[in-house]
């Protein structure tokens, strides 16, 4: 790993002009000259000593009022190294063009369309830029600060987007006649709200396109307008089949930025609920992978697991699903007395449910024949698409954010990162299924050292006071009331928090400006990155493996199109 | 079953006319409306098509599983073609891109047809009052009952079943309402024309 100053020594000799650094912050930040970004990201992912090779985000900012209004915000990692920095590359509002890094890192590919649709950043050269969340009826970048949240624009029937292909008339070469259909947006296998658009060739897909932004439910701009702690309940509809660990994610990311650190009990407690909605979101995918293959009966079987767990976070935060339990500094409430041995009931509980899925599924000759060599990406592939999670680990790169960057104390736990090497559809099954076993395994050593103790940290101007003091002491009701009616002043600057969501790296990227509310909260979905490269892979394959390649990679609507 | 839909009348009426007889050989009569009959056959057999699009698809799953088993109450066959089934339940948040797939879909159900609008973002569009959220179904279908929450506990989705199945029965459904008003007009028509 080099360090931050090698980092920037390695930039500054390459490049002594069009690139400046900021000081301070948590990554190596750079200020980069639109004519330089090219060669700057071409250095980055080639020199050895840097190995920039995963793009895990690009965003786009609007500083209103400063000359050059917007930013295109980039952070790089490398996979080797593990180090990250980030890139900012300012553009002025009447020409905000600046070239695209699709070249260099395909996984710009959604990223930048996504920074056009939200800011009308024009990224040149990029091979396909249009809008990707919302309606081609829109008008406006909703993002930008002079958007009215409110303002709707409908559409009617007829004007939705088709790719351009669809509409021409194809003959293959043996003049067949091709047909194009239409998988989803509803549609039993997309567990949500995609489409796909594909050229079929008999059976088999010539040609694919993906449609998403049909839940786009304006999560950033929702974000930028209610408190720091308001942001919490619309965490937890991101990835909703593990509320948990978003919630967790954007709490990290807010006390990185705030200086504080939550107590060792309530970190505990995050990390055991995580790694039990880390259990819950795999045996959804599992399940309803299955499900979608025809097997119908693992599904069944491993509800009955998700329903425990949802019993013990009902228990401790009042809701099933959609918890909003973890606050800035800590946790909303300490966990009932007997959350020690609901949760060692799930240990005992799970791993025979496990087992029996196991027994039915993984030698099965149909599910085996409908999975080993369907969907193959190879590792280099896959990060160059801006894969991460079991998906890419699945692939053979056994990155890993708990392992890597450690947070919450992971550093400190005895598990291991399963990894396969075909990259397949059935790699992606074994790779989960061994997660949740290494997540019961950390689960068991966490409740060992589970102590009592506070669960929310006495740094006040950030979180709440207890409820007792703010009945009884003067301060403790002002804190309380300041708290509530203006928010947490969470001090000005910029931080970008990652953890290991259930299929792959959440990121935060968030600003403050040192006011009651976010500046701008841009999240790093993991399956957006995953999902692009979707269209990709189904040429060549049948309609019932892109079924089966869906399902595998966990897309989840909520988090995809946020 | 409610006193609507079936009336026994045991006795009366002429020989010819016996449906059945008791243990103790008086008669008993069966008489019913042929729409009460069939919103009864309906009622307890709804097919439900998922328009599942966010948290509350999650949900929607819990509750056909085994532990809360919506096929307790007569509603197990789920069908994802608008065309095999006859209660539309929206769970989830729907945004302007997916309302003209949506009003299709309803479009495409074959009469009679039901809808229940399950959570807080199908309702009133839910916390999300912005640019790209359809601030509640209602703005483009008609809903027979909705289901607070966010989303809804299981027990309250079936809750929601069971209150429509009770609405069918009383014919207070808005395909029922329409369908009772279209033929009020009709007799009302006729009778201006005698």
């Amino acid at each position: 790993m080099a360090t931050r100053d090698e980092i920037v020594a390695s930039i500054r000799k390459a490049f002594p002009e069009g690139v400046r650094l900021l000081d301070g912050g948590d990554l190596p930040t750079f200020v980069v000259d639109r004519a330089e970004l090219l060669r700057l990201a071409r250095h980055l992912k080639d020199d050895p000593g840097l190995d920039f090779k995963l793009l895990a985000d690009v965003c786009g900012a609007d500083y209103a009022g400063r000359e050059e209004r917007f930013e295109a915000v980039y952070h790089l990692y490398s996979v080797t190294h593990g180090h990250r920095i980030r890139l900012k590359v300012p553009v002025r509002e009447d020409d905000p063009v600046l070239p695209s890094v699709y070249g260099v890192w395909r996984a710009a590919d959604w990223f930048e369309r996504e920074a056009f649709d939200m800011f009308g950043l024009r990224f040149d050269g990029h091979p396909n830029l249009k809008r990707i969340l919302c309606h081609p009826a829109f008008v406006g970048h909703p993002l930008r600060k002079d958007y009215e949240p409110g303002q709707r624009w409908l559409l009617r029937e007829g004007e939705q987007d088709e790719p351009v292909w669809a509409r021409q008339p194809h003959e293959d070469d043996d003049h067949f006649e091709t047909q194009v259909i239409n998988l989803g947006p509803s549609h039993p296998a997309t567990h949500g709200t995609l489409r796909t658009v594909v050229r079929l060739d008999g059976e088999i897909i010539t040609q694919a396109e993906v449609e998403i932004g049909y839940l786009h439910r304006c999560f950033e701009k929702m974000a930028e307008r209610h408190t720091w702690k308001q942001v919490i309940p619309y965490t937890d509809r991101l990835n909703y089949c593990s509320p948990m660990i978003n919630g967790v994610g954007y709490c990290l990311a807010v006390e990185k930025l705030a200086g504080i650190e939550a107590p060792p009990r309530a970190q505990l407690i995050r990390l055991i609920l995580s790694e039990l909605s880390r259990i819950m979101d795999h045996i959804v995918c599992i399940g309803a992978n299955l499900n979608d293959l025809g097997a119908m009966t693992p599904f069944l079987y491993m509800y009955k697991a998700r329903e425990e767990i949802y019993s013990i976070l009902e228990a401790c935060a009042g809701g099933r699903l959609t918890i909003s339990y973890v606050r800035v500094g800590g946790l909303a409430n300490d966990v009932p007395g007997d959350f020690v041995e609901a949760v060692r009931w799930i240990l005992r509980r799970v791993p025979p449910l496990m087992n029996d899925m196991e027994k039915l599924i993984t030698r099965n000759r149909i599910f085996r024949d409908r999975t080993e060599g369907v969907g193959v990406i190879a590792g280099a592939e896959a990060l160059d698409w801006g894969w991460t999670g079991p998906c890419l680990r699945a692939s053979g790169i056994p990155y890993d954010v708990r392992k890597a960057q450690p947070y919450l104390g992971y550093e400190t736990f005895d598990f291991k990162v399963p990894i396969a090497t075909t990259g397949d559809t059935f790699a992606r099954y074994i790779v989960r299924v061994e997660e949740v076993r290494q997540s019961l395994h950390i689960i068991e050593q966490a409740l060992e050292r589970l102590q009592p103790g506070p669960i929310i940290c006495d740094e006040h101007h950030v979180a709440l006071p207890p409820k007792e003091q703010v009945y009884t002491e003067m301060e403790a009701l002002i804190w309380h009331f300041k708290l509530i009616m203006e928010g947490a002043r969470i001090p000005a600057g910029e931080v970008y928090g990652f953890t290991e969501g259930a299929n792959g790296e959440l990121g935060y990227y968030i600003v403050s400006d040192g006011g009651g509310k976010p500046y701008r909260i841009k999240v790093r979905p993991p399956c957006f990155a995953i999902f692009q490269a979707y269209p990709h892979m189904l040429v060549g394959h049948m309609v019932s493996d892109s079924v089966a390649i869906l399902g595998s990679f966990n897309v989840i609507a909520g988090e995809l199109d946020r | 079953m409610t006193s609507r839909d079936l009336s026994i009348s045991p006795g009366g009426g002429s020989e010819e006319r016996a449906a059945a007889r008791r243990p103790d050989g008086s008669q008993v009569f069966l008489t019913t409306k042929l729409d009460a009959l069939l919103d009864m056959a309906r009622r307890n057999s709804l097919w439900p098509f998922p328009f599942g699009t966010a948290c509350c698809a999650i949900e929607f799953m819990s509750v056909m599983m085994s532990h809360y088993d919506l096929s307790r109450f007569g509603a197990e066959v789920v069908r994802f073609s608008p065309r095999q089934s006859d209660l539309l339940i929206v769970a989830g948040t729907v945004t302007d891109k997916m309302a003209p797939v949506l009003v299709r879909i309803y479009e495409q159900m074959a009469e009679p047809k039901y809808v229940i609008s399950m959570g807080a973002c199908a309702c009133t569009g839910g916390f999300y009052r912005a640019y790209h959220v359809v601030q509640g179904i209602d703005e483009f279908i008609p809903v027979d009952v909705y289901v607070p929450g966010c989303p809804p506990t299981p027990e309250a989705l079936l809750k929601g079943v069971v209150h429509l199945q009770e609405m069918i029965g009383k014919g207070e459904t808005h395909y029922q309402r329409q369908l009772a008003a279209a033929r009020a007009a009709a007799r009302g028509g006729a009778d201006g024309n005698a």
